[in-house]
């Protein structure tokens, strides 16, 4: 008997044990399976470039893509601005959807509501699901804000949230004073970081369309669909406040996705104060730390006078310079001199462990800002960015990184890989191997399939538990990521010579 | 059925009903309280003692819009639960991205096989419809996806096609490309109309999946097959951290074969084979009673209902399926049991003292509610609520037989009630799910995601049911949740 109340054997090893690999056996037999040869010829056959090429053939088939939907990005938005309660109109499906895909990276609740839409919906059109639906939202959860966004079904049948929501308000669902900012996230178009992009436009448009602005110097920061949110804004904060900048970040959920444990349960957390996003519209710029999570945005910002700027993920050395320079030239303050040593400490780390960095061969893929901002570090380091891949990124990213790589020697066989998922990446790293892979949870079956050791550093992080309490960005984060990746490394090396007496020769203690 | 009787005071939790039902405004307040209520116990039927409760709430209503409903959609009763673990076919999920992405590897539908070459679990395969395909229709796209995978995954059985919400609003004909692909390559092409917004909760899904096993994959092959006298199949397990193969080796024990398990670990040829068993065992009722129905009357295949959580429901249902196959399975059956007794006996010794008398609040989808509460009760545990997402009236009747007078019971809970009951009850256990999770911990209230088995499982069976104690004890007697109060807070 494999279970015993001593050692209890779960599914880890439990599937182990003879009984139950003869079972597995045993039940093979009824399965109506390919031969065993077969199945090996296939899998060798998907790993050839053969293989490769029927797989970047193909034009309609999509498999694993590393990319979201709009609403996700739409509810992340809404999450950081205060006691903001997201309401996505349409099927409540989607909403179940997104509150567990972002608690399960998090490990934290996630707040939605659904208009519940079903089939009279789609006949009839969903106005009366808003009225009803803005009404139990209003009295149940007390927001401050409800922030509504789409499923592809309200897209499809064309409600018009406009209209909805001053219906709604004319129906007294909430006060006609009351803040309701909307945005179309149809799922059709864009992903989750087009979904941002538009509920980030959305909130602004509400509270600042019709104002004249006043410049107050102050500079307005967009983060940005960001997995590593609650150790990146805490550390962006800290930056500015080192510098004394006068700074409003337009949705920061630190605190949301990141509330404490004693007792009480905190529906909602921090989040940028209604009152700055009025006064938002006042600033001197606006900046964006992801370009392609914002284009809408920042071009309304733009409307009013405000002077942009976007950067690709300030991670790693010149990304974090780029962005210290530009705020300091944006806010007329200096880069103070704890930057500047934090930023000596980050070279001294790489130059400490440059000889185990230089020439490791890498595949990335994630968003595109990630994915940018990754390639530029990795090169830091002398690395060779070979396969660079994002499903939701589009020409003039690949452009973009494509001058990025011509501009190292480092650079020189890296490619670019727009619109690709991660079924072309399998046939990338099966015929062009690399040395390590950098992505989401999902590089998990990249990684036993093609044997490529996993480094998670972009959302979604389901496997591992509390790295994005911890930042990647600025020079500090940048020593994080150069510890995750040499630990890697490390480990890797370890692993390979760790059989006593067998391939242990090069177990060394010191590196 | 339970060794220990006990019961709640009813009367409290009438008055936190009470209680949220003040919250809503007037209209969601008379749709809300439908589906809240007590336990109460009623009178043995005439000439049986069976002692039972009446669980009477209103269920399988829509959910009130912007309340917070927890339930999901009838794609991800089809995709997400009933198709999605067949192995060898490759499922599309057949619209925008985002449905197959959330539900992408979530349901640990454990399996063997080599991924993306003989079998295509934790895939993610789409249309990735683009604002051009809800203009124009998504038919010639279709098309060619199920030429492109006939080309990379030359080993999938079959194809799927998972329909999202906009399929059915633009009046794609997936049918037509279904039987048009298959006519060419003759393998099984099954369309199958679970857009989200159909029904009211994934329970539809669940319907239209197995109706369309029916239309679709039934009768349609002639696949060489021996009966053997003991062949059953597993109707409506889905092997989550393997539950299907620690309830297998039970079954295998006892002296019957499986031919099917669906659709945990499932292959094509072992759903196609079904209806020449001779019996059906169900376990999630909800989900695929209806394809139990339709075999009983097309193929003459009964069916009966099991329950594999817990020593003293296993016990009853070894013996009752061995009832069925007569004196050679039923002495087999009295072997199984006497041989995991000690085990249970073990397990018992070293949990129940450190769980007797929890409290234990529930909230899943269609059968867990009742399914796991002898289990719970077999470690001395008690249900003091218990409430299902998608359920029907005949799933709340069917409580009764489990649960006890003055239960809190409640259907399509919301997110506020669902914590203003948590905080009034304050349980030494919550077992719900991933969105239930977190909220209920940073309260102070241990919790397990009982769909998941929150990583862990499998529960099914006696292998299943020491794991099931080992995670409901390391729960609840974790020293984390001591350390909720700074001691330089004075206690209120």
């Amino acid at each position: 008997m494999p279970q015993s109340a001593d050692k209890v054997l779960d599914h880890a090893s439990l599937f182990r044990e003879p009984e139950y690999v003869e079972l597995l056996a045993r039940k093979r037999q009824g399965e109506g399976n390919p031969p065993d040869v077969k199945v090996q010829e296939i899998a060798d056959w998907t790993k050839s470039w053969d293989y490769r090429e029927k797989n970047f053939a193909r034009e309609s088939l999509v498999v694993n893509p590393a990319k979201a939907c709009q609403p996700l990005g739409a509810v992340f938005a809404a999450a950081g601005f205060e006691r903001t309660m997201s309401f996505v109109h349409g099927s409540q499906g989607c909403v179940a959807y997104y509150r567990s895909h972002l608690s399960r990276h998090f490990k934290e609740p996630c707040s939605a509501v659904s208009s519940s839409m079903t089939e009279d919906a789609a006949v009839f059109g969903g106005l009366q699901n808003m009225i009803d639906g803005l009404a139990n939202t209003y009295k149940l959860y007390s927001p401050k804000m409800i922030a509504v966004s789409t499923t592809c079904m309200a897209e499809v049948i064309g409600d018009d949230l406009q209209s909805f929501i001053s219906n709604a308000k004319t129906k007294g669902s909430v006060p006609e004073d009351y803040d309701v900012p909307f945005a179309h996230t149809p799922a059709f178009v864009g992903s989750h970081t087009t979904g941002y992009d538009n509920m980030v436009k959305g909130i602004l448009e509400h509270f600042w369309k019709g104002k004249t602005r006043v410049d107050n110097g102050s500079i307005n920061i967009i983060p940005g669909f960001d997995g590593f949110a609650v150790g990146n804004n805490r550390e962006l904060k800290r930056i500015l406040d080192l510098m004394g900048v006068s700074y409003n970040i337009l949705s920061d959920v630190s605190d949301q996705f990141d509330t404490p444990s004693d007792g009480e349960y905190r529906m909602y957390d921090g989040g940028t104060p209604l009152d700055v996003v009025k006064d938002a519209v006042n600033a001197k710029a606006t900046v964006s730390l992801q370009e392609y999570c914002s284009p809408k945005t920042l071009d309304y910002a733009a409307s009013f006078g405000q002077e942009t700027a976007s950067f690709h993920y300030p991670l790693g050395v010149g990304g974090t310079d780029e962005f210290l320079v530009k705020i300091s030239e944006l806010s007329g303050k200096a880069i103070p001199e704890a930057l500047e040593l934090e930023r000596g400490r980050l070279v001294d780390a790489i130059a400490d462990s440059q000889a185990y960095l230089h020439g490791k061969t890498y595949a990335i893929f994630g968003d595109p800002d990630f994915v940018y901002a990754m390639a530029r570090f990795v090169l830091e380091t002398g690395g060779e960015p070979r396969h660079l891949l994002a499903t939701n990124g589009n020409k003039a990213w690949a452009e973009k990184l494509e001058t990025l790589l011509a501009s190292s020697p480092f650079g020189k066989e890296g490619k670019v890989w727009a619109g690709k998922d991660l079924w072309h990446l399998r046939s990338l790293l099966a015929t062009e191997p690399v040395d390590l892979l950098i992505g989401n949870s999902y590089g998990k079956y990249l990684e036993r399939d093609c044997g490529v050791p996993l480094i998670r550093l972009m959302f979604p992080i389901f496997d591992r538990h509390h790295h994005h309490r911890f930042p990647v960005w600025g020079y500090q984060g940048g020593l994080r990521v150069l510890v995750t990746v040499l630990d890697k490394i490390f480990d890797r090396l370890d692993d390979d010579g760790s059989q006593a007496g067998v391939n242990d020769i090069s177990f060394d203690l010191t590196r | 059925m339970s060794l220990d009787d006990y019961s709640h005071d009813g009367e409290f939790h009438q008055r936190l009903i009470a209680e949220v039902l003040e919250a809503y405004p007037d209209k969601t307040k008379k749709r809300r309280q439908k589906h809240l209520n007590v336990a109460k116990t009623k009178a043995p039927a005439e000439g049986t003692t069976d002692v039972a409760t009446q669980c009477d709430v209103k269920s399988n209503i829509k959910s009130v819009p912007g309340v917070m409903t927890i339930r999901g959609c009838a794609y991800a009763g089809s995709k997400g639960v009933v198709w999605g673990p067949i192995k060898d076919m490759v499922h599309i999920s057949h619209g925008p991205v985002g449905c197959g992405h959330y539900s992408w590897s979530q349901r640990r539908n454990y399996y063997t096989g080599t991924t993306g070459v003989d079998t295509f679990v934790t895939m993610q395969i789409t249309s990735d419809f683009q604002e051009r395909d809800i203009v124009f229709g998504g038919d010639k796209k279709l098309e060619k996806i199920i030429d492109e995978i006939d080309v990379l995954f030359p080993l999938a059985k079959g194809i799927s096609i998972q329909s999202e919400c906009p399929i059915g609003l633009i009046g794609d004909d997936i049918e037509a490309v279904s039987k048009k692909k298959h006519k060419e390559s003759g393998k099984t092409i099954v369309p199958v109309r679970c857009e989200g917004f159909r029904g009211v909760s994934q329970s539809l899904g669940h319907h239209i999946a197995n109706d369309v096993i029916r239309d679709w994959v039934l009768d349609k092959k002639d696949n060489a097959f021996e009966a053997t006298p003991f062949d059953v199949n597993v109707i409506g397990d889905y092997n989550i951290g393997g539950d299907a193969w620690a309830s297998r080796i039970l079954l295998e024990e006892i002296g019957l074969r499986v031919v099917g398990n669906w659709s945990g670990d499932a292959t094509l040829t072992e759903i196609e084979n079904a209806p020449k068993a001779k019996l059906n065992l169900i376990h999630c009722y909800r989900s695929m009673n209806y394809i139990c129905r339709h075999m009983e009357e097309k193929h003459g295949v009964p069916w009966m209902e099991y329950n594999f959580f817990g020593p003293s429901q296993i016990v009853a249902s070894l013996r009752e399926i061995a009832e069925k196959f007569g004196p050679e399975i039923q002495a087999k059956a009295e072997v199984v049991i006497a041989k995991y007794q000690p085990l249970v006996d073990a397990i018992l010794a070293r949990y129940r003292p450190r769980l007797e008398g929890k409290k234990v609040m529930l909230y899943v989808g269609g059968l867990r509610p009742r399914h796991v509460v002898n289990a719970y009760e077999d470690l001395g545990m008690q249900i003091v609520g218990t409430g299902y997402e998608f359920a029907h009236n005949d799933d709340y009747q069917r409580t009764g037989h489990y649960v006890k007078e003055g239960t809190l019971i409640y259907d399509d809970v919301t997110g506020y009630e669902l914590e203003k009951f948590i905080e009034g009850i304050r349980p030494d256990l919550v077992g719900s799910g991933i969105k239930e999770k977190y909220p209920t911990q940073k309260l102070g209230v241990p919790f397990r995601q009982m769909h998941s088995w929150d990583y862990s499982g499998p529960y099914h069976g006696y292998d299943g049911f020491a794991i099931f104690a080992r995670d409901m004890d390391l729960a609840i007697n974790n020293p984390v949740w001591g350390l909720f109060k700074a001691p330089w807070k004075t206690v209120a």
